[in-house]
This record gives structure tokens, C-alpha cells and sequence, in this order.
């Protein structure tokens, strides 16, 4: 049986540590495409206005892309320090997509981000803008490596208990990369990227606007942004609703619990637009529902059902059962390597041998468990359903508005007379927005799989490191420590890079030129 | 041919040569930006000065360490439970690494942002222990490696490590700890010469030439150390089922102090390994005397090769040796991943790495030439 505590406080650091990390992703993601594109408008025309947005945006995108960076490196070693079982089980498949990720994505964009910053003077403009490309392909590819490592931690398809070396193990790798969570949540999550940089983009552009400054840079920049943020928006939404259609195949009790939808309805079922869920008593207070909504959106139909949580439940306990004849199985195969009988049961139950695992919480011996004890573990494989309502509320929410906003802010780019003063305020508080849903969605997608680090195969709570609670605390401890001063520090360089605007890197040269003595060359 | 690689021993050994591939390659590019970091102090005294030192390394060092990054992603992918084991063990130790490693991309980026000389200096401290440290922890992780760490499995497979921070930190492995120091020192000192101008080339060449013979000293007296068998030694007594699956479980393992060195004794032609290991920063130290950069820097990228590869030859088929249960140790044969697996990962190292390397070599030729006082000047606001 786990420490709790232990448990509980390596989630708490792998949290902190991802959802921090996952505050520079985003903009990387869509801000190093932003510039790519104002830089092929720069090659195609050789306006230099477009040159000097490349620079501007370059600057700003430098500042976040160095500390997204820098907590990506304690997120490629965070498994192994903290979740040494987790390593243990699934490294066979859960590695490779990471190590492709350093491959085929982060070589590309470390090396040519360098080039990007210093490589003005040396390239040719042509040359410069096949390399700022290749570095925004390198983030998106990225993108796409991890989440298919996580998309098999949502639905872990190609792999296979192996009963000899105690871990799971690939079977069909082409599997693995195309699976349809793993692809579902790559559009979904860059497509975020690209809201959150263009929104980025706006808000910093009209800021410029509202004060009359860099008037000709900030209108392109505006214009650039709406465009290709209502593309992304809308890409975010649709798809978004592809990953939770996608979710009745391999994750019916997320769904279920986002939609607080208790019992299975006739289909198609209802959409409940807004109401209290109580996880006691297994019911919706105040709930207002939208008739059929829910059953189009989820099957794509009028006729299947969508499985409520009281149903799944029920599965689950049928699998929990399954699964400790797979464990007994497994027992004997450690005892005799020879059993051949043992190997066939195994065989035939070890797709549900995860579920076995539940009852760990309860009892070391999962055999030995009581009715009530599976009953239990049964209702363990509910999600704490109020917090996932509200946060997937939240995210959408987030979304639609930022949608509204650059069809507003499109819309008046097309028309002849100037955009009206409330529209950039409205940009302006809209700057958060990509933020908070970007960290509401990844709390959604991972507390929702929740109790399982891989789901129906681990249990989260068996697959930390058997580490000291102080180890734990001291490591909290140093990584808010050094990120909370990390972070003062950025904001403060972005801002005062806003705050100078484009010409900051005329302010540096200036700065060099005279006003600093330090700085004078030594002749 | 191509059937005989994807058999599982042979994939096996391919992934055990590309572990080390991989670790030379992170010591030989992040390693010189890891030696400037721990030299910028040094070497670099006004704030032009450590200009000129970070802007040798400014463009570069980001995509250096991305082998070491990949580094982590191969362990994990092809050697899991190698990845479990070491990195839950060395917990505190890693956390130190982490942020030192953490240091670097913010105290490069931000340095340069504002005039203020207390904010400089600051960063300069941030850049040192980024270099400094790592440098000196990874030595300490092969001294306790090399020595065996207290470790054991539980039937289930779940990685048990009973020492602490303190017992990593053992005179021996801070011995190993110093090696590796010593020898990333001498490879900054040598990227420096060959890439600084002026004051700043003049006090690496003085500070690597005394570097690189300290390396030579440390390095053979960690053979030595070896030799009178007091730096570990485990050898595997049941026989070897190459291609059996990855269980650790099932062999027999024993502490035996002359260990380390049944390899050469086998096969007389590796010593030219270790030999090479002392010889290399030897002819780097005389290479930065006679002002050959060039090189002094390919002796020293030698060394390093060398010295790394001469701890892999001497532990094979060995990868992490268990001290309170040996029978428990990671070897080759024994902590690997699938076939499947080891497969997939080579197939995509023979696709991806020679594109790597084609980039990387394009992006140090346009990068190519001298970094002085003048041309961070003519460069303005895009560097460092």
C-alpha cells in the first residue's frame, strides 16, 4: 500500500512543474508561426516594416521561448525522479515518443533558434526565413511527440502486459502514434497555441493602438492576429469537440463526469448548460439541460447512448473482477515461469489486470478483497465530478469569447474607418483568457483520467518513487521558490520590452553606443 | 545483415554503444558551454569581456544541450528501468542538476536585457553554477556507479533505493567528480581559444593548459584507484542469456574489486582506450602552448570521448551495479527495453541522427569566425 502523502505531493510537484512549464508553451507554439509569417511577408514584399515586426515579436517570443525551455528540462527528467515505477511499467512505450520528441523536434528548434537571434547578419533574407520556419516546425513537432506520449496515457492502445519483465511493452507502435486521442489532442492543443499567441499579438497591439505609438506596426500586427486567431478559434472549438467525441470510445467516465451526467439517459441525451453536482449524492442539483444536445455532440447520432456514471461504475466493478483472476494468474507465473495454465488465463484476463490494481488502495493482496472493498474500488474510478463540470465550463467559455473577439476584431480590419476604442480595450482584457483555459484544459484532460496515471492499466497511487516526504517538500519547496522569482523576472523583461516597443532593439544599441561606460569597447 | 542488427542482442549492444554515443556527444558540445559557464569568473573579468566569453557559446549552447535532453528521452525509451533506478536514487542530486540546468536558458537570454552591472553580475554567478555544478555532479554519478549504489527491486519489479544525498557524496566519488570538472574545464578553455579574441582567449589558454595536464593526473589516477580496487568492480556469475527478457532479477551478480579491469585484461587492444584518456589532454595542454586552437580543441573533444568510453569498456556488460544486493544490477542483457521498442528507436536514431548532424555542421559554419569586443559591437541588439 502507497503513502498517501507521498502520493499526493508528488502529484502536487508534477502539477506545479507542468502547469508552470505550460504557461510559455502555448505562446511559443503560435508566436514562432506569427513570425515566420510576418517574416514570408517581409521576403515576399521586402517592406521593412515587416522585418522590424519579425524583430519586435523575435524579441518578446525570446524572453518566453528561454523559460519554456528551461522547465521543459525538469519535466523530461520529472518521471524518472519522481515516478520510478511509472518508468518501470510503461518506459517501453512511453519513452520512445519522448525521445523522437528530442529527435525529430527539439534538435530542430534548439539549433535553429540560435540562428534565428543571431544569425540577421549572416543570411541571406531568404536563408533567415527558411530557418525561422524550421524552428516554428521544430516547436510544433514538438507539440505533437508529447501528446502522443500523453494521448497513450488517455487511451493506451498497441501495448501489452508482459508477464516476464512486469511492465507493459509496445506491440503496435503505428498504433501508438496514430492514435485518435493522441491525434485529436495535437490539432486541439496547438490550435490553443495559436489563440493564445494571437491573442497575445492583439492585446499588445492594441495597447499601441490606444496610445497612438508604432501605429504602422501594431495595425499589421492586428490585423495578422485577428486572422489567424479566428482561424485558430474556430479550429479549437470544432476540433476541441473532436477529443471529446473521441472520448466515448476510450474514456467514457471523463465525459460522463464533465457532463456530470449521472445516470445513462434515453438518447439522445440532454446537455446540461449549467448546474450544482454533487458527488454524494450522485446527482445535479439546478440543472439546467438542453434537450438532445449532449447525445449529438458525444456519438455523432441520434440513437446510441451515452453511459452515465452509475453504468460505468457497474463495468468497472466487472472488470475489477476480471481483472484479480489476471492478478492470481499473474502470481502463479511469478511462482512457476513454466506455468503454462497460469499463462493462458493470464492471456485471456490481462487486458483488465489494471483494474485489479485499484484495490491496492484497500489491501495488499487484491485477492483477499471484500465485496465491499471492489465496491469501493469500483467507485474510486470516478473523477471528483464538480471540479471537472465547472473547469470544462470555464474553458469553453474562454474559448467562445475569444472567438467573438476576433471575428469583432476581423470584421472591423475589412472596414474603411478606423476600429472603435472599445474594441481594443476589449483585446486588452482579453489577454488572460488563452491562459486560463489552457491551464483549466489541462487540469480537465489529466485530473479527468484520474484515479489512473494510465488509463485502466496503473493506478496513479502505485506509480510514484519510493521517496521520503522531506525529498518531496524540498523539491517543492526549491522549484517554487526558484520559479517564483523566475517568473517576476519575466514578466518585468516583457513588459519593459512592450513598454520600449519595437525600437527596444535600437534602445539596446543606443545603450551601447554611449550611455553606458561599461559598455564602451576597451581601445 | 540488416536481420542480424534487429536481433535482440545485437540491438542490445547497439543501444548500449548509442548510450554512450549519446553521453559523448552531450559532453563533447554542452560540455565546452559547461566549461565556460565554470570559467566566466575566470577568464572574464570586465563586462565586455564576459561578453565576448558568452557570446562565443550564445548561438550554440541551446542546441548542445539538447543531446543531453535526448539523452534523458533515450534512457527512458531504451534502458527504463536504468532511467527508474538512477534518477529516483540520485533524487537530490538531480534536483541540484535541475536547477543549475535551469539557470542557464534564463541567465544567456536575460543577462544582456538591462545595463545595470549588479543584474549582470548576478547572471554571471547564475551562468557559473550552471556550468560548475552539473559538471561536478555528473562526475559524482559515475564515481557512485562506478562503486555500486544500494538498491533493490521488489517482486513487482518496484525500484527500492536506500542510501542518501550524503552517501552519493563519498571522497571517491567526489574524486570522479573532480575528473569530470576538470575535464569540461579544459574543453571550455579550448572551445574559448579557438573561438574568443583577445584577453579572453589569453587567460583560457594559461588557465586550460594547467586544466587539461590536472585532467591527465586525475584521469590515470582514477585508474589507479581502480587498479588497487578501491573504485568498485561487480561481475556477473550465471550465465548470460543475451536475448532473455529484461528481468533483473534472475542472474547472479557478485562484488569482485578487480572487476573493472577483466575487460582489458580479455581484450589487450581497449587499452588504447584509457591510454588515449590520458594522452589526449596531454597533447591538448601542449596544443595550447604551441597556439594551435583547432587542435587543442579536437585533443580535448578526444579526451573526453576517451575518458567517458573508458568507464563504459571497463563496466560492460554492466550498466548500474546494485552494492546491497549486486544480484539485482542493471546490465545490458537484463534492463533493456522490447525488441519492438529497441527496434523502432534505432530505426528513427538512423533516420533522424544524420540529419541532425548535417544541420548542426550547416549551423557552425555560418556561425563560423571569431567572437571579439568588435564584432558583439557590429552585431548590436542580437547579442548576448
Amino acid at each position: 500500500m502507497a503513502d498517501v502523502l507521498l502520493v499526493d505531493l508528488s502529484r502536487l510537484q508534477f502539477a506545479l512543474t507542468a502547469l508552470y512549464h505550460f504557461l510559455f508553451v502555448p505562446l511559443t507554439l503560435g508566436l514562432s508561426i506569427l513570425i515566420a509569417m510576418m517574416e514570408t511577408v517581409y521576403v515576399m514584399t521586402r517592406r521593412t516594416i515587416w522585418r522590424d515586426m519579425t524583430k519586435f515579436w523575435g524579441v518578446l517570443f525570446g524572453i518566453n521561448f528561454a523559460l519554456g525551455v528551461a522547465t521543459g528540462i525538469t519535466m523530461e527528467f520529472q518521471f524518472g525522479m519522481n515516478w520510478a515505477y511509472y518508468s518501470h511499467y510503461v518506459g517501453d512505450v512511453f519513452g520512445a515518443p519522448l525521445a523522437i520528441e528530442g529527435l525529430m523536434a527539439f534538435f530542430l528548434e534548439a539549433t535553429f533558434v540560435g540562428l534565428f537571434f543571431f544569425g540577421w547578419d549572416r543570411l541571406s533574407p531568404r536563408a533567415h526565413m527558411i530557418v525561422t520556419w524550421l524552428m516554428a516546425l521544430g516547436t510544433n513537432f514538438s507539440a505533437l511527440w508529447i501528446l502522443i506520449a500523453n494521448g497513450w496515457m488517455q487511451n493506451p492502445v498497441g501495448s501489452a502486459f508482459n508477464p516476464d519483465t512486469m511492465r507493459m511493452e509496445v506491440t503496435d507502435f503505428m498504433a501508438v502514434i496514430f492514435n485518435p486521442v493522441a491525434q485529436a489532442k495535437f490539432v486541439h492543443t496547438v490550435s490553443a497555441g495559436y489563440v493564445c499567441a494571437s491573442t497575445f499579438v492583439l492585446g499588445v497591439s492594441a495597447w499601441y493602438l490606444l496610445r497612438g505609438r508604432h501605429v504602422q506596426l501594431a495595425k499589421r500586427s492586428f490585423v495578422i492576429a485577428s486572422a489567424f486567431g479566428l482561424a485558430s478559434a474556430l479550429s479549437v472549438i470544432v476540433l476541441g469537440d473532436e477529443s471529446g467525441y473521441a472520448l466515448t470510445d476510450n474514456q467514457k467516465m471523463k465525459l460522463a463526469a464533465i457532463e456530470a451526467m449521472w445516470e445513462t439517459e434515453p438518447a439522445p441525451a440532454s446537455f446540461t448548460a449549467f448546474g450544482i453536482p454533487s458527488q454524494n449524492d450522485h446527482e445535479t442539483h439546478f440543472a439546467i439541460r438542453i434537450p438532445w444536445v449532449m447525445g449529438i455532440i458525444g456519438t455523432r447520432s441520434f440513437d446510441k447512448q451515452i453511459a452515465g456514471i452509475d453504468e460505468l461504475v457497474a463495468h468497472a466493478q466487472a472488470r475489477i473482477r476480471n481483472g484479480v483472476v489476471a492478478y492470481d494468474a499473474l502470481e502463479r507465473i511469478k511462482a512457476d515461469r513454466n506455468d503454462t495454465a497460469a499463462r493462458a488465463v493470464f492471456d485471456a484476463s490481462s487486458k483488465d489486470l489494471g483494474y485489479a490494481l485499484l484495490l491496492k488502495r484497500y489491501l495488499p493482496d487484491p485477492r483477499q478483497a471484500s465485496e465491499q472493498q471492489i465496491k469501493d474500488a469500483a467507485w474510486s474510478t470516478v473523477p471528483y465530478v464538480p471540479l471537472l463540470f465547472f473547469g470544462f465550463r470555464l474553458m469553453v467559455a474562454c474559448g467562445f469569447v475569444l472567438a467573438a473577439l476576433f471575428a469583432v476584431s476581423l470584421w472591423h480590419t475589412s472596414r474603411e474607418s478606423e476600429a472603435p476604442r472599445w474594441l481594443f480595450r476589449a483585446a486588452l482584457l482579453a489577454m488572460p483568457l488563452p491562459w486560463i483555459a489552457a491551464e483549466v484544459g489541462w487540469f480537465v484532460a489529466e485530473f479527468g483520467r484520474q484515479p489512473w496515471i494510465i488509463d485502466g492499466v496503473l493506478p496513479t497511487f502505485l506509480a510514484t518513487s519510493e521517496l521520503g516526504v522531506t525529498d518531496l517538500l524540498l523539491t517543492i519547496a526549491g522549484f517554487t521558490l526558484v520559479y517564483g522569482v523566475l517568473a517576476v523576472i519575466e514578466v518585468r523583461l516583457m513588459l519593459a520590452a512592450i513598454r520600449k516597443g519595437p525600437e527596444v532593439a535600437q534602445v539596446i544599441d543606443d545603450l551601447r553606443a554611449g550611455a553606458d561606460p561599461a559598455l564602451q569597447p576597451a581601445e | 545483415m540488416i536481420e542480424f542488427l534487429f536481433e535482440y542482442e545485437s540491438l542490445r549492444v547497439i543501444w548500449w554503444i548509442l548510450l554512450g554515443v549519446l553521453l559523448i556527444g552531450f559532453a563533447a558540445t554542452d560540455g565546452f558551454d559547461m566549461g565556460v559557464g565554470a570559467l566566466l569568473p575566470f577568464v572574464a573579468k570586465t563586462d565586455a569581456e564576459r561578453r565576448v566569453a558568452i557570446n562565443t557559446i550564445g548561438p550554440v549552447w541551446e542546441g548542445n544541450q539538447v543531446w543531453f535532453i535526448l539523452g534523458g528521452g533515450a534512457i527512458f525509451a531504451a534502458w527504463p528501468a536504468l532511467y527508474a533506478v538512477s534518477f529516483s536514487g540520485f533524487y537530490l542530486a538531480m534536483f541540484l542538476v535541475l536547477l543549475a540546468l535551469i539557470m542557464r536558458p534564463v541567465g544567456f537570454k536575460y543577462r544582456s536585457k538591462r545595463p545595470d552591472p549588479a543584474w549582470r553580475t548576478r547572471w554571471d554567478w547564475a551562468l557559473f553554477v550552471g556550468g560548475a555544478v552539473p559538471a561536478l555532479i555528473f562526475g559524482v554519478a559515475v564515481g557512485n556507479t562506478l562503486q555500486g549504489v544500494p538498491f533493490h527491486f521488489t517482486p513487482d519489479l518496484r525500484p527500492v533505493y536506500e542510501g542518501s544525498l550524503f552517501g552519493l557524496l563519498n571522497p571517491l566519488a567526489l574524486y570522479c567528480g573532480l575528473v569530470s570538472l576538470a575535464m569540461l574545464v579544459t574543453h571550455g578553455a579550448a572551445w574559448l581559444t579557438f573561438k574568443a579574441e583577445g584577453s579572453v582567449a589569453e587567460r583560457a589558454r594559461a588557465v586550460g593548459t594547467r586544466s587539461a595536464i590536472i585532467t591527465a593526473v586525475l584521469f590515470a589516477g582514477g585508474g589507479v584507484l581502480v587498479w588497487l580496487g578501491l573504485l568498485g568492480g561487480y561481475r556477473v556469475t550465471s550465465p548470460i542469456v543475451w536475448d532473455g527478457p529484461s528481468n533483473p532479477l534472475v542472474k547472479t551478480v557478485v562484488a569482485d574489486s578487480g572487476a573493472w579491469l577483466a575487460n582489458f585484461h580479455a581484450h589487450p587492444l581497449l587499452w588504447i582506450v584509457p591510454a588515449l584518456g590520458v594522452a589526449a589532454p596531454l597533447l591538448a595542454a601542449a596544443g595550447f602552448q604551441a597556439r594551435l586552437e583547432g587542435w587543442t580543441f579536437l585533443a580535448s573533444k578526444l579526451g573526453v570521448a576517451m575518458i567517458i568510453a573508458t568507464v563504459g569498456l571497463a563496466m560492460f556488460p554492466i550498466l548500474l551495479p546494485s552494492s546491497s544486493n549486486p544480484g539485482h544490477s542493471l546490465a545490458v542483457f537484463d534492463a533493456s527495453s522490447s525488441r519492438t521498442t529497441l527496434r523502432n528507436m534505432l530505426v528513427a536514431t538512423v533516420i533522424f541522427m544524420p540529419l541532425i548532424l548535417t544541420y548542426t555542421a550547416w549551423v557552425y559554419r555560418v556561425l563560423w569566425g571569431k567572437v571579439g569586443e568588435k564584432s558583439i559591437e557590429k552585431a548590436g541588439s542580437s547579442a548576448y
